[in-house]
């Protein structure tokens, strides 16, 4: 029991003794490395920003994370549901598949302006563009989990009379979801991204939209504090997510057991 | 459960890519007994096992029931690994059949089956907490759940150790008797103990050859002395 309890603690400690190193080389850069603090301000200097700027940093968090979230839901429910649409009906997969690899061979950033333009300042281009960069990596984690079915296990649906649909929901859907839960992971993790390239565009608020006003006036201890908070809500983020997916995959071995 | 027919292959023939795996087969599998085939690895016993369960359909001839019923959803499957789903729980596993086909699943007979394997303890356990000869246990509960009057079996007990391998035997022949069952073994001792029948494949285009089985019924036990004599003959026949 102790020894789980001290695994554990090590577990989250490890980050946070690398992050305690990470912040202790960059304050000894800001304070003895020659460099002018509105290009590298100190730790504490930002430290000072967050508390300082609170009323500015927490509506524009709320912004960003209220995007990244609608856009995770969105992205996920479509690119769900396309995967499921490729894995069904493989006419479907042939025309659509080709747009979808294209989809990601244009970058985001070169859509951000487009996607401004056809839906406003507010927050419907953030989420639009959250959807775009999180759209193809569940897609194509699902589509590999359905693909991948173990064949025993469609033998075995045959010969017990399965329809297509049961087999899916029943068998293929359910293998699927350790792939598919890869897939809502990395989503999670660069879902922000597009919400904040969105804002950097042109936006009203949000945590890019702060950075940029920032970087423009020179507060670069402004702009370090909103990517500090914008870094803790993706990784919040991504643990409850992470925590929700463990739970719900409740037959696989844990990481935990393995490391 | 309807009366088990006996199967007729008719003139089939299969291609594997360009060679003939079969060529003109005639055979006659009996109704209501254990039909074992045996034969080196890549002979076409597993082909031959998936044609009579619709998995496959042959290149020429054809496969039909004395009776003159259509063979499919008439036919229980039973393969290598035991193929249960991982976030299923043993039960569920065992009224599989049922949900994929729509309709109720009955939990009282699923618990009844489990209790006739002897994992009545186990109902609820996922199948990664099980072991082998445990997980093979619940793979059978699911094909007496189906209640097919056809049983094929692709070398169920060949993951096993000898022990728990001696066991399943006894459960599978004691279970499936009275239905038409085609089993694909690598193992002499598990076909003399479980044969009606005993037929050896070899060469390509496949060719089947009877084999005498001991006296006795099925299971026979382990140490029957027919089984033992019988087993070493076809070892040494199947080493030529």
């Amino acid at each position: 029991m102790t020894g789980t309890a001290t695994a554990r603690g090590m577990r989250l400690l490890r980050p946070l003794v690398t992050l305690a190193g990470l912040v202790a080389v960059w304050g000894a850069l800001a304070r003895w490395g020659h460099v002018p603090p509105y290009m590298l301000p100190g730790p504490d200097a930002v430290a000072r920003a967050l508390w300082m700027q609170r009323a500015q940093l927490a509506p524009a968090a709320l912004t960003t994370l209220e995007e990244t979230v609608m856009g995770l839901v969105l992205g996920i429910g479509a690119g769900s549901a396309l995967a499921i649409g490729m894995a069904v009906c493989a006419p479907l997969r042939r025309w659509v598949m080709p747009m979808v690899l294209l989809s990601q061979a244009v970058p985001v950033f070169a859509l951000a302006p487009l996607l401004v333009l056809w839906f406003g300042f507010g927050m419907a281009s953030k989420v639009v563009m959250a959807v775009l960069v999180i759209f193809f990596p569940v897609t194509s984690a699902l589509g590999d989990g359905l693909r991948q079915t173990e064949p025993g296990w469609m033998d075995l649906a045959r010969t017990m009379g399965a329809t297509r649909w049961r087999v899916l929901v029943h068998v293929r859907l359910p293998a699927a979801l350790p792939s598919f839960a890869s897939g809502v992971r990395m989503a999670t993790a660069i879902a922000p991204i597009g919400a904040v390239v969105g804002e950097w565009v042109g936006a009203s608020s949000g945590l890019g939209f702060l950075m940029q006003t920032a970087n423009t006036r020179f507060q670069t201890d402004l702009m370090f504090a909103a990517l500090a908070v914008l870094a803790a809500m993706t990784v919040l983020l991504w643990w409850g997510v992470d925590r929700a997916l463990v739970r719900a995959l409740y037959w696989l071995p844990r990481h935990a057991d393995v490391d | 459960m309807h009366a088990p027919p006996a199967i007729h292959l008719e003139g089939v023939g299969l291609d594997f890519g360009a060679a003939p795996l079969f060529r003109n087969l005639d055979l006659c599998i009996g109704a209501g007994i254990i039909t074992v085939l045996l034969g080196a690895s890549g002979v076409g016993k597993t082909s031959l096992l998936r044609m009579l369960g619709g998995l496959v359909a042959p290149d020429y001839g054809r496969i039909v029931a004395a009776d003159g019923q259509p063979l499919a959803g008439r036919v229980a499957w039973m393969g290598q690994q035991d193929l249960l789903l991982p976030w299923a729980r043993a039960t569920d596993n065992v009224m599989l059949g049922a949900r994929l086909r729509g309709e109720r699943p009955d939990r009282d007979r699923a618990g009844h089956l489990l209790d006739c394997v002897g994992l009545s303890a186990h109902a609820a356990a996922l199948p990664a907490t099980l072991s082998g000869g445990m997980r093979q246990r619940v793979a059978l509960a699911r094909v007496l759940y189906e209640d097919r009057p056809v049983v094929l079996m692709d070398e169920p007990f060949s993951a096993l150790d000898s022990v728990t391998r001696a066991r399943m035997q006894d459960l599978a022949g004691r279970m499936l008797a009275g239905r038409t069952v085609v089993l694909i073994t690598h193992d002499p001792l598990e076909a003399c103990r479980l044969a009606d029948r005993m037929l050896l494949m070899s060469g390509h285009p496949a060719r089947l050859d009877a084999i005498d089985v001991p006296a006795g019924a099925v299971p026979r036990a382990v140490d029957d002395a027919g089984v033992l004599a019988a087993q070493s003959a076809l070892l040494r026949r199947m080493m030529q």
